[in-house]
């Protein structure tokens, strides 16, 4: 009965980790931290099998390796929010680079292309065509 | 270009067979016509460029928001134009029709004038495309607050001020309910203006699959919940 408490705000969770991040990097700390946290955990668990099984019982699942099922499918659903997270940001960088280049230069209907401009000032008084 | 001028925006990606007709009509009414080429590889970039239009070139395809935002750039930096008129390359606007939108911009001294072709006319458009516009306009209506009747418009005006206040960064063709969306919390004020879309075979064959408006409503679902970076 526990574990599905546990489940279901480790879901909750994840989405909200993953989609209020701010600025990429807030988080770096803790999630190299939960990282290695993970694989210490993961050596544990591999060295002590039993004690997977003492943890399921604590949390109301009968075997070890179902515990170890149900946070395989956390962990992947956060990494593969996360990865989604972070190749959606590129894109947007990619943008802002396709448009600073498309802005500086310009393609003028007599086919001159003036040579890289510079970023200008935002209002400019003179129509540079 | 003098304060009073327009400049006409024309976000272009494969249109090829249409798009110097489309600049070389525009040119005939409207001074400036700045054409932005996103990722095309039919050669529209030269055949524009040739009409008489200025070509500001994607080099990768980023979506016709990501284009307009470059036209939007443009103009805020190189220009001190008045007022924006984003118009498509296909033909299925009508030149007479931005103008008079332009005209009812300066008369009423408003920010953004959209277009309608449910109040206007339309020619030979698809059933099913009308049933799922008519939705987008019901769902537009309730989540943005705008008293519309048509929300994916390609022929607007926009003034200076609103070019400044609209940062579109929706993907594909969700910037539409991006740009409405941002109306009302901008502070901007609107009049809608009826019009005629015409669809061609050409730009039947060429238009949005229906299902793309799934894409929209989920691009709009996750724009709502993501934090703004």
């Amino acid at each position: 009965m526990i574990i599905k408490i546990l489940l279901i705000t480790a879901a909750l969770g994840v989405t909200v980790l993953v989609l209020r991040e701010k600025v990429p990097g807030q988080r770096e700390a803790s999630r190299r931290a939960a990282g290695l946290l993970l694989v210490v955990v993961a050596i544990i668990a591999v060295l002590w099998p039993e004690l997977t099984t003492t943890a399921a019982n604590a949390v109301g699942v009968g075997r070890g390796t179902d515990l170890v099922l149900y946070l395989l499918v956390i962990v992947f659903a956060y990494s593969a929010l996360a990865t989604a997270q972070k190749i959606h940001r590129l894109q947007h960088d990619i943008t802002v680079l396709t448009r600073e280049l498309a802005l500086s230069r310009p393609i003028l209907p007599g086919g001159e292309r003036p040579p890289l401009r510079p970023e200008g000032p935002v209002e400019s008084s003179v129509h540079r065509d | 270009m003098s304060e009073n001028e327009v400049c006409v925006i024309v976000p272009v990606h494969n249109e090829a067979s249409t798009v110097a007709t489309t600049v070389s009509d525009l040119l005939q009414h409207f001074a400036h016509v700045v054409c932005v080429d996103d990722g095309s590889r039919d050669g529209s970039a030269d055949l524009a460029r040739a009409a008489g239009a200025t070509v500001l070139r994607h080099v990768v395809n980023q979506g016709q928001g990501a284009a307009l935002r470059t036209g939007f750039d443009h103009v805020l930096r190189h220009t001190s134009a008045a007022y924006v008129v984003t118009f498509d390359a296909d033909g299925q606007h009508l030149v007479e029709d931005a103008r008079r939108m332009l005209e009812r911009a300066r008369a009423a001294n408003v920010d953004v004038v959209l277009a309608s072709r449910f109040t206007g006319t339309t020619e030979q458009m698809p059933h099913l495309r009308e049933l799922i516009l008519r939705a987008a306009v019901r769902f537009t209506r309730m989540t943005s607050r705008l008293e519309v009747t048509d929300t994916h418009n390609g022929l607007r005006v926009l003034s200076r001020r609103a070019i400044q206040r609209i940062d579109l960064r929706m993907p594909r063709m969700a910037y539409a309910s991006e740009l409405l969306d941002a109306i009302v919390p901008a502070g901007l004020t609107y009049v809608e203006e009826p019009v005629t879309v015409i669809y061609t075979d050409y730009s039947r064959a060429k238009g949005q699959r229906n299902s793309n408006a799934f894409n929209i409503l989920f691009d709009l679902a996750l724009l709502r919940l993501r934090a703004t970076p």
